[in-house]
């Protein structure tokens, strides 16, 4: 039983992490391609047209990825999680099945018509065509969100004796207080990564001399997006998401703040340290006090509940790892808009583009918000165990009860080594087009 | 209520063979026809412009089950555990082949994908036949042995064959007999389809000589249809029940007759567009046929301790079917109009459309 876990747990968090390396650009990135297009339609100017092509490019090899690696997230509700999809398909369904009706066919249909109708379609419907991509984009996000709040805070439900979720109320699964701050957060987090890689993009023309033109208006257009979107994802969206754990779920944000033992009044706010899971304590511990319950509560003393407050099989599953992944998505955060006040600075003294340091700073900062990407979500799915459906049904008893812990096994190897043969070729193709270049290429 | 939903999943399900089908029927002449490096490209074109768009009715199909049949979801998808991962990753080396083919001018590269897409549609078929064998010939519900469950009566597991490779051996696996002769008329299928997808589409060298492959394909269809009615008879010696209490059933199955009746001319046929007219009838005929059949049971159960699943037994509650009706409509309506208008402004013969990327 334990294998059979463990197994499917892995397998799930290994095919979403790689699935949503995609999906989190091509998200953001539909809103830099619009605002290219929205560019071009008032200003003329090829360059911003290219952009928007070039950038589409990009898009439709990460959309195709994100398609094949995204149809097995839906297949495995059912195939490692029946028990799961069993209990709740009532309520999560809907919204699932939503994302596919609504947002999935927007964005596919719509995507071919970008990349092959320029010509046919003039350029306003054009642009209408990119905007309706972006829209089936953010939806599908939506959809997904709302699928993982009712997860992480069931709303509008009745469990009948047999255990199975039947759906008591719709809009409550709209109006979950969870779905707003965590959709927001998750998707100015999105622009970041995409206005991260624009930057990097740029910031390597620049460097490398080539299409120079077109890296000052990527690094710009990157930079500006990116400090703004920065600033989003940790004011005020991540602020409310911490706002919602601490109250909705206390346990895990005892842990993901590494509080082992409730303070008298006013918790610290834990900067570094290794949680000692045997001794419950931090080791080699750096913590400003009472700055948690001021950041929490708006008042320094009031008190934070920490892990000694909470029955064992109440607490997450993996609590270091939530705890790092936590202080590794803060701590890049911050950093994130460190780096981005510095370019605008630089920016506005209009010697962003001679400025080399930050030129490779930014170059090399590309994958840094995916790590923060996907390390926030980790923060959200070990947060929620031992749970699947928060407080309500535990991780164990969600599983597929006839499949085997070697079915699982094999399944994952065979995912792992088609994922690494899909991401070599991302990358060469991702690597082709940058090479190639925006230049409209000739025939 | 249920009724209702088990009608539209059937719908859009019907909707994605249809246009999927013809992608995967594309692969196939594709992996036997196309000789030339010009109507390579071009056949493979016909598939890489619409497959992503037409593989959304899958998902959309996949998430309409989940949310009014969760129980049947579970069930199925668990219990096929094995041949629904190996169809994921055909699915994506299918599509990474048909991506993948135009990023470099290379002969090797493009030889390697081309194979990756047409082998992958040729299993893909077989797969989704075999799926619709299986869901016909039921399944070991509970996973019964000697007379007594094993798991919950409406949970089971498939390896992928027993050692008998029957459907009668009481146990059978997703590979029998019986389900490989549906796998191979599926394939058959849509070949004929996509053969007429491509003749519709492009202009590629062969497609006289496809005409005449449909013609001998259609032959095949039409023995294989005789033998798997016979096959099915044996196994189930109640299988045309419904249709003798309801003989309106059997439009559908006169739907499917009528289709294979007239690929006999296609010939004469000077409209490409009724050639796949025609096929598109082999496949609603065929899906609705099928289902027709065991309605309103979707999984039979080959035990006698266990009863069969269906719609009734299966269903969410009443109050999330009735709501989502209000969603699924303005829905509904959408993905058409995505559809036609996709289809119009993409219409005609795509041989020179420019291949964005």
């Amino acid at each position: 039983m334990e294998d059979m876990i463990f197994y499917d747990r892995l397998q799930f968090a290994f095919t979403i992490t790689f699935h949503y390396l995609f999906p989190q650009l091509t998200m953001g990135l539909s809103l830099i391609i619009v605002f290219f297009k929205w560019k071009y339609l008032r200003k003329k100017e090829e360059k911003h047209n290219d952009s928007a092509k070039f950038f589409m490019k990009i898009f439709a090899i990460n959309f195709t990825m994100g398609v094949v690696t995204g149809i097995p997230m839906e297949f495995q509700f059912g195939t490692n999680w029946a028990k799961f999809s069993e209990l709740t398909g009532g309520i999560i369904g809907q919204t699932l099945a939503m994302e596919g009706v609504f947002s999935f066919f927007l964005e596919s249909s719509f995507l071919a018509l970008f990349i092959f109708g320029e010509k046919l379609m003039g350029q306003k419907l054009h642009f209408l065509t990119g905007f309706l991509v972006f829209l089936g984009s953010w939806a599908s996000g939506y959809f997904i969100l709302a699928t993982n709040a009712w997860m992480q805070h069931p709303v509008g439900y009745e469990i009948l004796d047999n255990g199975v979720f039947v759906l008591k109320n719709f809009s409550a699964l709209f109006s979950n207080p969870w779905l707003l701050p965590a959709f927001l957060h998750n998707q100015f987090a999105s622009v970041v990564t995409s206005s991260f890689v624009v930057a990097s993009i740029g910031a390597f023309y620049i460097l490398s001399e080539k299409n120079i033109e077109y890296g000052k208006l990527f690094l710009k257009t990157g930079v500006i997006f990116g400090l703004v979107s920065s600033l989003l994802v940790a004011f005020p969206t991540g602020d409310w998401n911490a706002k919602n754990v601490a109250k909705y779920q206390p346990a895990a944000f005892a842990a993901m703040e590494g509080i082992f033992e409730t303070e008298e009044a006013g918790s610290e706010i834990v900067l570094i340290g290794q949680p000692d899971m045997v001794e419950k304590k931090l080791d080699n511990k750096i913590a400003v006090p009472k700055i948690l319950s001021f950041l929490t509560h708006g008042e320094w003393d009031k008190q934070i509940p920490g892990m000694d407050q909470f029955k064992e099989d109440e607490l997450p599953t993996n609590i270091p790892a939530l705890y790092y992944s936590y202080h590794i998505m803060v701590g890049l955060g911050t950093i994130f808009i460190g780096i981005m006040v510095l370019a605008v600075f630089f920016l506005r003294k209009e010697k962003l583009y001679t400025f080399k340091p930050l030129l490779w700073t930014i170059m090399f900062l590309f994958p840094f918000p995916y790590i923060a990407n996907t390390t926030g979500w980790y923060v959200a799915e070990l947060g929620r165990q031992p749970y699947l459906v928060y407080g309500l049904l535990r991780t164990v008893d969600g599983v597929s009860p006839t499949v085997s812990s070697g079915n699982t096994l094999f399944t994952l190897l065979g995912f792992v080594g088609l994922y690494i043969l899909l991401g070599l070729l991302f990358l060469l193709l991702v690597g082709k087009t940058i090479y190639q270049g925006p230049e409209p290429q000739k025939h | 209520m249920e009724v209702f939903w088990y009608t539209m999943i059937a719908m859009v399900l019907v909707v994605f063979f249809i246009l999927d089908g013809y992608d995967f029927g594309a692969g196939i002449i594709h992996l036997f026809f196309a000789k030339s490096e010009k109507d390579k490209e071009v056949i493979a074109k016909s598939a890489g412009l619409f497959w992503d768009s037409n593989e959304v009715w899958l998902v959309a199909a996949g998430g309409m089950l989940f949310m009014a049949f969760p129980t049947f979801y579970a069930s199925v998808f668990s219990g096929f555990y094995l041949p629904l991962i190996i169809v994921l990753w055909l699915i994506i080396f299918r599509a990474i082949g048909l991506e993948f083919r135009s990023q470099f001018n290379y002969q090797m590269w493009k030889a390697i994908w081309d194979k990756s897409f047409g082998i992958s549609s040729l299993f893909l078929a077989l797969f989704f036949g075999i799926a619709l064998g299986n869901i016909v010939r039921g399944v070991n519900l509970g996973s019964t042995s000697n007379g007594i469950s094993v798991h919950e009566a409406h949970y089971f597991f498939l390896p992928l064959w027993d050692s008998t490779f029957s459907p009668l051996s009481g146990t059978p696996g997703v590979i029998d007999w019986f389900t490989i002769v549906i796998g191979l008329i599926t394939v058959v299928t849509l070949a004929i389809h996509g053969a007429n997808w491509i003749i519709l589409k492009t202009n590629s060298s062969i497609n006289l000589q496809l005409k005449s492959v449909i013609f001998k394909l259609n032959i095949a269809l039409s023995l294989l249809t005789i033998f798997s009615l016979s096959l099915w008879l044996m196994i189930n010696p109640d299988a045309l029940d419904n249709f003798m209490e309801k003989p309106w059933l059997l439009i559908f199955t006169v739907i499917y007759f009528s289709g294979v009746f007239g690929l006999f001319f296609i010939k004469k046929i000077k409209k490409d567009i009724y050639g796949f007219i025609l096929s598109s009838l082999i496949i609603v005929g065929g899906i609705t046929s099928t289902l027709a059949s065991i309605f309103p049971v979707i999984l039979p159960s080959t035990n006698s301790i266990n009863g069969p699943l269906t719609i009734y037994n299966t269903a969410a509650h009443e109050y999330g079917l009735s709501i989502a009706l209000n969603w699924f409509v303005v829905g509904f309506i959408l993905l058409f109009v995505y559809l036609i208008v996709q289809k119009r402004l993409m219409g005609g013969k795509i041989d020179h459309m420019d291949y964005g990327h």
